[in-house]
This record gives C-alpha cells, sequence and structure tokens, in this order.
C-alpha cells in the first residue's frame, strides 16, 4: 500500500513539475484572493491584521477546490480510470498517494500565502510551534477529505459545481479549528489554541481512516 | 488444460443500457483469436468484459479461472490481463519512460522489464524522453503497447491495434503477439485490418449485433498456418 | 403487476389523520393555552415548532447515514429509496427550522441572524442536505441497482458524522463568544409549556413519519418503473440481435 502510494505521489508530482499548473496559475489565484480581500475590506483600518488567521484560511480552503480539481482533472485524460483500475495498484494506496500529492502542494500554497499575509496585511508572526503544527493538521484534514470528496465529483460532468457545496460544509470544522488555533498563536495565547489542533488531528485520521478504506470502491463507479 | 476465456449467455452492462445480448466464447489457452464484426457489434465490450472492468449481469463467464459475476474475483483479474483500448491510459504530461515506468511498476514489473518493453516497441531512442502530449497517434499507440508489454499479462486484450500504427509498427506489433504468445500466453484481439490479422490468428470469430455468429464464415475454413483453408 | 392508483393505504390514513389531529391540539396548546415565557412573552411560541424540527432534522440525517450504510452492505432498493426520502423529508424540516428560528430572533436578538451556532450549525447541514440530493440526482444515471449509487451512498454514509462533527465544532467556536441562546431549555419551565414541548416533538415525529412513508412508496415506485424499463431493454436488444443475424 505505500509503495503504491510512493508511486502515485511521485508521479502527481512530476506531472506537477512538468506543467507547473500549481505554480503558474494557484500560486497567482492566491495572491489574488489576498488582494481581493484588501480592496473589499480596507485596508487602512486594521481589519486585515485583526483577520489575517481567518482570511488566510479561506484562501486556502479555495485554492484547495482548484487543486484537488487539478488533481483528478489529470487522471480524467483519455481512459485514465480504466488504465488505474486494471494497473494492478491498491486503491488505499492510490488514495494516500493522490492526497500527499495535494497535501505537498498545499503546503507549498500556504508558504506563499504566509508571506502574502505577512507582507501585505502587517502581520506579526508569534507562536510558531502552534501555527507549525495548525498548518500541518490541517492541511493532512483538507487533502484527506478532499481526495475523498474529488474522487467522488470527478467522473461527473457537473464536478465543478458540484465538489464545492459537498466539500465546504465538509470543511468547515478544519476552518473553525485553523482559524482559532492562528489567532490564539498570533494573539500570543497560544495556550488557548492547543486545543483546536485537537479537532483539527482528529478530522484528519478520520479522513484518512474513512478514504483508504472506501477508495477502492470509490474508484469501480465511473 | 483450463480455457483462457469461457463465456456462457454473457450479458454485461455499460451504464444502464445491456450489452452484448448472451454471448457464448471459448478460447483455450496460448490461442489467438480475432473478433470480427460491424461497428457497435460489441467487440469493445466484450474485451472490456474479460478484462474484469464490466459487470457479468447475466449468464456466467470465467477468465483465466477467475469467475466474472463474484466482483473480487473479476477485480484480482486485472493484474493478470493487458488490455490495449482506444484510450491511450498516459499521461500527457510525461514523457515516454516515464509513463512505461509508472505502468509498469504499478503491476509490479522491474527496471529491466521496462527497459525491455522500451526497446522492444522501439522506443529506447529519441523518443524515450519526449512528452506523450508532442507524440503523434501512432507513437502513442506504441506507449501504451508498452506499457501493455511491461506488465508482461498472460491473456492479451487489443482493442483494434494496427489502427494508427504506420507499417514497422504494424509489424512489430505481430511479433510482440507472436513471441508472447510463444511464452504462453493467450490473444483476444479485434481488428478491422482483417488481412494482417487474419493471417496472426488462429480462429476467427464474428459479432454480429452482440452475439457471437456461428464460425468461421461458409467458404472460409480456420486460418493459420497449420490449417488447410475449406474449399467452397 | 400493475401499479397501485395511489401511495396511501390504511395505515398511512391513520398516520396522516392522527398528525392532523395532534397538529390541531398543538396549535391550541402553542397558541392559546400554554402561557407566554416571562422573558421571551408570545415570542417562545415558535419554539414549539423550531425544536421539534430541528430534533427531526437531526433524525432523518441519522436515518440516511443508516439507510446508506445497510444498502453498502445489502444493496437492495429499499435502503436507497429510504435515503433519499429521509433526505428529502429532513430537507423540508431544515428547511422549516431555519425560517422559524429566524422568525423567534427577529424579536429576540433585534436580527434575522444571530450567528448563534444552532442556526448556523443547521444552516450548514442544510447545505450538507441539499448537497447529497443533487448527487443523488447525478448518481442515478447508471445501470443494475447493485452498481449505481455508489457515490451517494459514501456521502449519505459520512452525513451524520459530518453534521455531528460541523455541529460540536460550530458549537464550541460560538461558545467562546457567545451562547446558545435557541434550544437552551430551561430545567424549570412550566408544566404546560413542558407539555406543549413534548407535544410538538411527538406531533412532528409522526408528521415526518407519515411524509416518509408516502415518500418512500412514491420512490419505490419509481424504481420500480426504472427495473421494467430495464427488461424491456434487454428483450429490444436481443430482438435487434437476432434481426440482424438473419439478415447476415
Amino acid at each position: 500500500m505505500f509503495r503504491d502510494a510512493g508511486l502515485v505521489a511521485g508521479k502527481d508530482l512530476r506531472i506537477e513539475l512538468r506543467s507547473h499548473v500549481t505554480m503558474q496559475q494557484v500560486f497567482p489565484f492566491a495572491v489574488l484572493v489576498l488582494i481581493l480581500f484588501g480592496i473589499a475590506l480596507d485596508p487602512d483600518r486594521g481589519f486585515l491584521g485583526r483577520a489575517s488567521a481567518g482570511l488566510f484560511w479561506v484562501t486556502v480552503l479555495f485554492c484547495a477546490l482548484l487543486a484537488i480539481q487539478r488533481a483528478f482533472t489529470i487522471e480524467s485524460a483519455d481512459g485514465g480510470r480504466d488504465a488505474l483500475r486494471l494497473s494492478g495498484l491498491d486503491p488505499a494506496g492510490i488514495f494516500l498517494g493522490k492526497a500527499a500529492a495535494i497535501a505537498v502542494q498545499l503546503l507549498a500554497i500556504e508558504a506563499v500565502l504566509a508571506v502574502g499575509v505577512v507582507v501585505m496585511y502587517g502581520t506579526e508572526v508569534t507562536g510558531v510551534p502552534l501555527l507549525v503544527a495548525t498548518i500541518a493538521a490541517a492541511t493532512a484534514g483538507l487533502a484527506a477529505a478532499g481526495t475523498l470528496y474529488g474522487v467522488l465529483a470527478a467522473g461527473l460532468r457537473v464536478r465543478e459545481t458540484l465538489l464545492p457545496i459537498l466539500l465546504l460544509p465538509v470543511l468547515s470544522p478544519v476552518l473553525i479549528g485553523a482559524t482559532e488555533a492562528f489567532e490564539a498563536a498570533l494573539g500570543g495565547a497560544a495556550t488557548d489554541g492547543w486545543p483546536w489542533l485537537g479537532l483539527l488531528v482528529v478530522f484528519a485520521l478520520l479522513y484518512l481512516a474513512f478514504g483508504t478504506l472506501a477508495f477502492g470502491t470509490l474508484l469501480e463507479e465511473s | 488444460m483450463e480455457p483462457a476465456v469461457q463465456l456462457r449467455g454473457a450479458v454485461t452492462l455499460l451504464g444502464r443500457f445491456p450489452a452484448l445480448a448472451g454471448i457464448d466464447l471459448d478460447v483455450a489457452a496460448g490461442e489467438i483469436v480475432l473478433l470480427r464484426g460491424p461497428n457497435g457489434a460489441g467487440k469493445t465490450t466484450l474485451l472490456r468484459l474479460c478484462a474484469g472492468l464490466l459487470p457479468l449481469a447475466r449468464g456466467e463467464g470465467r477468465v483465466l479461472g477467475h469467475d466474472l459475476s463474484d466482483r473480487r474475483q473479476a477485480r484480482a483479474l486485472r493484474t493478470r490481463v493487458g488490455l490495449l483500448g482506444h484510450a491511450t491510459g498516459l499521461y500527457d504530461e510525461l514523457t515516454v519512460a516515464d509513463n512505461v515506468r509508472f505502468w509498469g511498476r504499478a503491476a509490479g514489473a522491474d527496471a529491466a522489464d521496462v527497459a525491455a518493453a522500451l526497446a522492444g516497441c522501439g522506443l529506447d531512442g529519441r523518443l524515450r524522453d519526449v512528452p506523450v502530449a508532442a507524440l503523434s497517434a501512432g507513437q502513442r499507440r506504441r506507449t501504451s503497447l508498452a506499457c501493455l508489454v511491461a506488465r508482461r499479462p498472460e491473456l492479451w486484450l487489443l482493442d483494434e491495434p494496427h489502427a494508427g500504427l504506420d507499417h514497422d509498427g504494424r509489424e512489430l506489433l505481430d511479433d510482440l503477439v507472436q513471441r508472447a504468445v510463444d511464452a504462453g500466453a493467450t490473444v483476444l484481439l479485434a481488428s478491422h485490418d482483417l488481412e494482417r490479422a487474419e493471417a496472426l490468428a488462429h480462429r476467427v470469430v464474428t459479432l454480429a449485433g452482440g452475439t457471437t455468429g456461428a464460425e468461421p464464415p461458409p467458404g472460409r475454413g480456420r486460418v493459420g498456418p497449420e490449417e488447410v483453408a475449406l474449399v467452397p | 403487476m400493475p401499479a397501485p392508483p395511489t401511495t396511501a393505504s390504511p395505515a398511512t390514513r391513520a398516520l396522516g389523520g392522527l398528525s392532523l389531529a395532534g397538529l390541531a391540539l398543538l396549535l391550541g396548546y402553542a397558541l392559546w393555552w400554554s402561557p407566554p415565557d416571562i422573558v421571551q412573552k408570545d415570542s417562545v411560541r415558535i419554539m414549539y415548532v423550531h425544536v421539534p424540527t430541528a430534533i427531526i432534522a437531526f433524525v432523518a440525517c441519522g436515518i440516511t447515514t443508516l439507510a446508506s450504510a445497510m444498502w453498502l452492505r445489502r444493496r437492495s432498493e429499499g435502503w436507497w429509496v429510504l435515503g433519499g426520502a429521509a433526505a428529502e423529508v429532513g430537507l423540508l424540516f431544515t428547511g422549516a427550522c431555519l425560517v422559524t428560528g429566524s422568525i423567534w430572533g427577529r424579536p429576540t436578538w433585534g436580527t434575522y441572524w444571530d450567528w448563534d451556532p444552532r442556526i448556523t450549525s443547521t444552516t450548514l447541514l442544510f447545505i450538507l442536505l441539499v448537497g447529497y440530493l443533487a448527487l443523488r440526482r447525478v448518481d442515478n444515471e447508471s445501470g443494475i441497482a447493485a452498481q449505481r449509487g455508489m457515490r451517494a451512498a459514501i456521502v449519505g454514509l459520512l452525513l451524520m458524522p459530518n453534521v455531528m462533527i460541523v455541529h460540536y465544532s460550530v458549537d464550541w467556536w460560538r461558545s467562546l463568544h457567545q451562547p446558545a441562546t435557541i434550544t437552551r431549555l430551561d430545567p424549570t419551565i412550566d408544566g404546560e409549556m413542558l407539555f406543549t414541548l413534548m407535544l410538538g416533538i411527538v406531533v412532528f415525529a409522526l408528521l415526518f413519519a407519515w411524509l416518509l412513508v408516502h415518500r418512500f412508496r412514491l420512490g419505490w415506485l419509481e424504481e420500480r418503473a426504472h427495473a421494467g424499463g430495464l427488461d424491456a431493454a434487454i428483450v429490444e436488444r436481443r430482438a435487434e440481435a437476432d434481426l440482424a443475424g438473419r439478415t447476415v
């Protein structure tokens, strides 16, 4: 299972390295959203700095939608699904591999956003351990749930409109947890934030477990 | 020895539509069988059924000893077959070598198998590191073929394999098929290139409207080097 | 077998009658016989609708999740139909819950929306149901009953867990900023008010059951029609093949 996951993750990341879609399209989108928030929320009145935790994670959610759609678009080209079914790859391995690749791309996007938020919103960075732990747990949860719902929507012609309404309500606990943890860290009260990390970790574990079990059956329905 | 393929009254489903209205088919191990028939007769569907990709809605079916009505067995069957279909099943952004390596390793092939597959399909030269998106249709076909060869399947299911290949490509394919059969594989192929395919095949089966018709057609006998053609 | 002319039956007529009678009784108690709340005055009366619909909405999600789980194990049509029926009727009750909650909010909070954790998580629940139903409609395309519906079943299976996680997260989140104002049931609630509330729960449960049975039967008939169509299609295909065979 892990060998197959490594193969699939390697393949997905190699495709990204060759095609640069995340780097050339999603990174600019992320920065663009930050700017749009700035335009909408009056940069001079200090809102942006105070709201930066929430704005950061909302932007991550939107970028995650794009990354997930992309991860399954590359599989949809020309008989890809049949090929995966025939391949001999363990479906649980395919799930973990795709989720891992999505997670890596999300981490890169979050790095860009972190720089953007600090530079554009003037956020002061404190409580770094909590910030890092939150990013790790939240990203794992986003990638796991996203891969599960992504494959669900992947074979459908309406997937671009269906995936957001299926996935975003499911991810709202991640948004809540990550935002609260970030606010605690950035507000200097990191001890308040650690319980939220617990929520994120539980969420991530639940979806990793469920996705591993259910992916095989989902791959069959095309 | 157990037949490679055995179908009785098989019906499958494409989405919600039934296909193959009750097919009977026997393929012995080590045979090369050609499927003939007009477009829409169900050749592609039959091949996909034998690959374990489609469900068996009615009737009975055994492929390489796997019972097709049991989904678990049908899934286990897939690693033992190789399907070359209309779709390429390749990742456009990756190179030829990357694709063959990925699909080969997914099926458990090692680096030697991958290299042999690339060489066997004439892809170990200039084309090796070219992204698939930059290849012609015929070259993509060859790449898909290499992905199949790397898996070393026991049952080859070829859906119009000659289409899109140039003369050299077709010779190459025939050669690969022959070598695979010599090594013990079974081949079921559908082709419109009848002259070439009939020379290759041991036996011809005709599909008419989703059922197998009587074979061979009147006036022609079994084709193959050992057989004698019937004189009308 | 010919289709029955209606989805009604003696059982549903009894159920329907009972719910209507119950509703009338509830209206009486809710609007006249029970006393107004000390703090909320008469606006508490809408609670007698709001709280039951909230509870029923949760129950409906639970039924959908259970039906999805059973379908994944048994693949029988009944469970498939039940999952969809429960979700649809549940959607209705969730909508009612949101509207009544909002109406209650106006005199209480001064506004129609207050980010109260209940109303926030109920809105997310509404969208979860909408998504599930949208997926079911799309997923209805493919073949034999055992094959189609896998996507919707997985989402249905996750529905109740998602509802619970969301509910819990939102509750925790808002509790830092503001306690839940809706459904903070006062334990010293007055006898008649408590009775009316319990009555409301029972009546709406009956109403839900009545609607569910009808919707289930309707869905079941749809499935029968579809399956009949499949057999007819197979016969047709074979006839086509025979015809083609004869002309060769």
